[in-house]
């Protein structure tokens, strides 16, 4: 264990903390500037299971501060683009890449997976959906946002704490607040929030005593002040949460981000010959399908597995809906490999055709 | 009564400076917001909580202690 001995050598770690860390389960929510230094401390620190969610792909003007990534990485989704870096960083760790983005219908599956919630997202729809799932899922969420030369942290929904909401109740007005592609930020400061929220992620995960709950932690860069603001938990804004529970897929515009790409049903799917298909759901989603053959590659791991497949064929792509697929579908599009067709309605589709017609 | 108040995020802009000293007659928040907004109009326009002493008021808090800091939510990440 000579790669974690800096940690085991302290006595708040120690062998006990190590595994602790490397039992964790940790999602991390957009692969920006926050979420960057995040995954770094984190996948080095040995956080056994580090997830990532981002649909978003590296710009050239994203280097000045997610510094995870490299002038190679342009154009590659960011969620895989970390995952190949953060391999070479520490292969000993599961790294799970989800290139989507985060809504209303994968958000209480994909938090169901994880211990601990970190946002590092970049608007207020996806701030105010990780609060509301991260409270129906009972996860705490460690939080951090920017603006130009300032930062705040906190830790919410923590052994009974308040919640993002209990501070700021609903969403700000449009045009209220800018975001950094409009306004700019010190990429340095990214790097601050960022690893104080990585920071707070360990002392959670190590049980240590003074966890930022219960209080809003503001940096400013340019004065090297911080200001810290003491949060009530309001049950009231719990109670809100939890009333729209049931209506939760509702709750959230979709996405209008979505990948134009070419679909195909599952019938004239079934009908095509030479084609393979492929499923690129994770290993342990039901309903399994054996028929038609297809070859299982999960979609964080599809970039590797690229060598498997040949620009020339032809490839239906399926996973359990028909939403992953055309991420998956695009990706490959982009890697070319042209001639891929998204699976509308996926597994669920195939098992209720075969149904249907058997 | 004098105050000092903290701005923050794009609240120092409106105001141009990230903080300053007031003196304050009346009693409550809402008071206190009253007499902001006369004094620099956009900031009605944004959306922000208000902390007394580092902890979050509502509008009819009464100010008792001197050190108030206006808080807008960042989205950026």
């Amino acid at each position: 264990m000579s790669r974690y001995s800096r940690h085991i050598v302290l006595s708040e770690v120690g062998q006990l903390g190590q595994s602790l860390l490397s039992n964790a389960k940790v999602l991390v929510v957009g692969a920006g500037g926050l979420g960057c230094p995040v995954l770094q401390y984190l996948a080095a620190a040995g956080i056994g299971t580090l997830g990532v969610i981002d649909f978003d792909v590296v710009e050239l003007s994203n280097l000045q501060r997610q510094i995870l990534f490299g002038t190679s990485t342009i154009g590659m989704n960011k969620a895989l683009a970390a995952k190949n870096r953060l391999e070479d960083l520490n292969p000993t760790i599961q790294i799970n890449a989800y290139p989507e983005k985060l809504t209303a219908k994968n958000v209480l599956v994909l938090f169901d997976n994880y211990d601990i919630i970190v946002d590092g997202s970049d608007n207020f729809t996806t701030r105010y959906l990780v609060n509301d799932a991260s409270i129906i899922t009972h996860k705490s969420v460690v939080f951090g946002a920017i603006y130009k030369f300032e930062g705040q942290v906190s830790v919410f929904n923590y052994q009974n704490g308040p919640s993002y909401r209990c501070l700021f109740p609903e969403p700000p007005r449009e045009g209220s607040v800018a975001n950094c592609s409009e306004v700019g930020v010190l990429g340095v400061l990214t790097g601050i929030i960022g690893s104080m929220q990585a920071n707070e992620v360990i002392k959670m995960i190590l049980g240590f005593d003074h966890v930022l709950s219960g209080k809003l932690l503001c940096y400013s860069a340019k004065t090297a002040e911080i200001t810290t603001i003491k949060v009530e938990k309001s049950v009231k804004e719990f109670e809100k949460v939890y009333a729209l529970k049931d209506h939760f897929t509702n709750q959230y515009p979709e996405s209008s981000n979505e990948y134009e790409v070419r679909e195909i049903s599952v019938e004239d799917a079934l009908n095509k010959e030479n084609v393979q298909f492929i499923d690129i759901r994770e290993r342990d989603e039901f309903p399994q399908i054996e028929v038609p053959p297809n070859l299982q590659i999960p979609l964080g791991t599809l970039v590797q597995n690229l060598n498997r497949l040949h620009a020339e064929k032809e490839y239906i792509i399926f996973c359990q809906s028909g939403i992953r697929s055309k991420v998956a579908t695009h990706l490959l599009q982009e890697l070319d490999i042209p001639n891929c067709y998204s699976l509308q309605d996926g597994a669920l589709g195939i098992m209720e055709h075969l149904k249907r017609t058997s | 009564m004098n105050l000092k108040i903290k701005y923050f995020g794009l609240l120092a802009e409106i105001s141009g400076c990230p903080e300053e000293e007031m003196e304050f007659s009346k009693s409550s928040v809402s008071e206190l917001m009253e007499t902001l907004f006369e004094k620099y109009p956009l900031l009605k326009d944004k959306d922000f909580q208000v902390a007394q002493n580092h902890e979050i008021t509502s509008q009819e808090t009464r100010i008792t202690e001197n050190e108030i800091a206006l808080l807008p939510p960042f989205s950026g990440g």
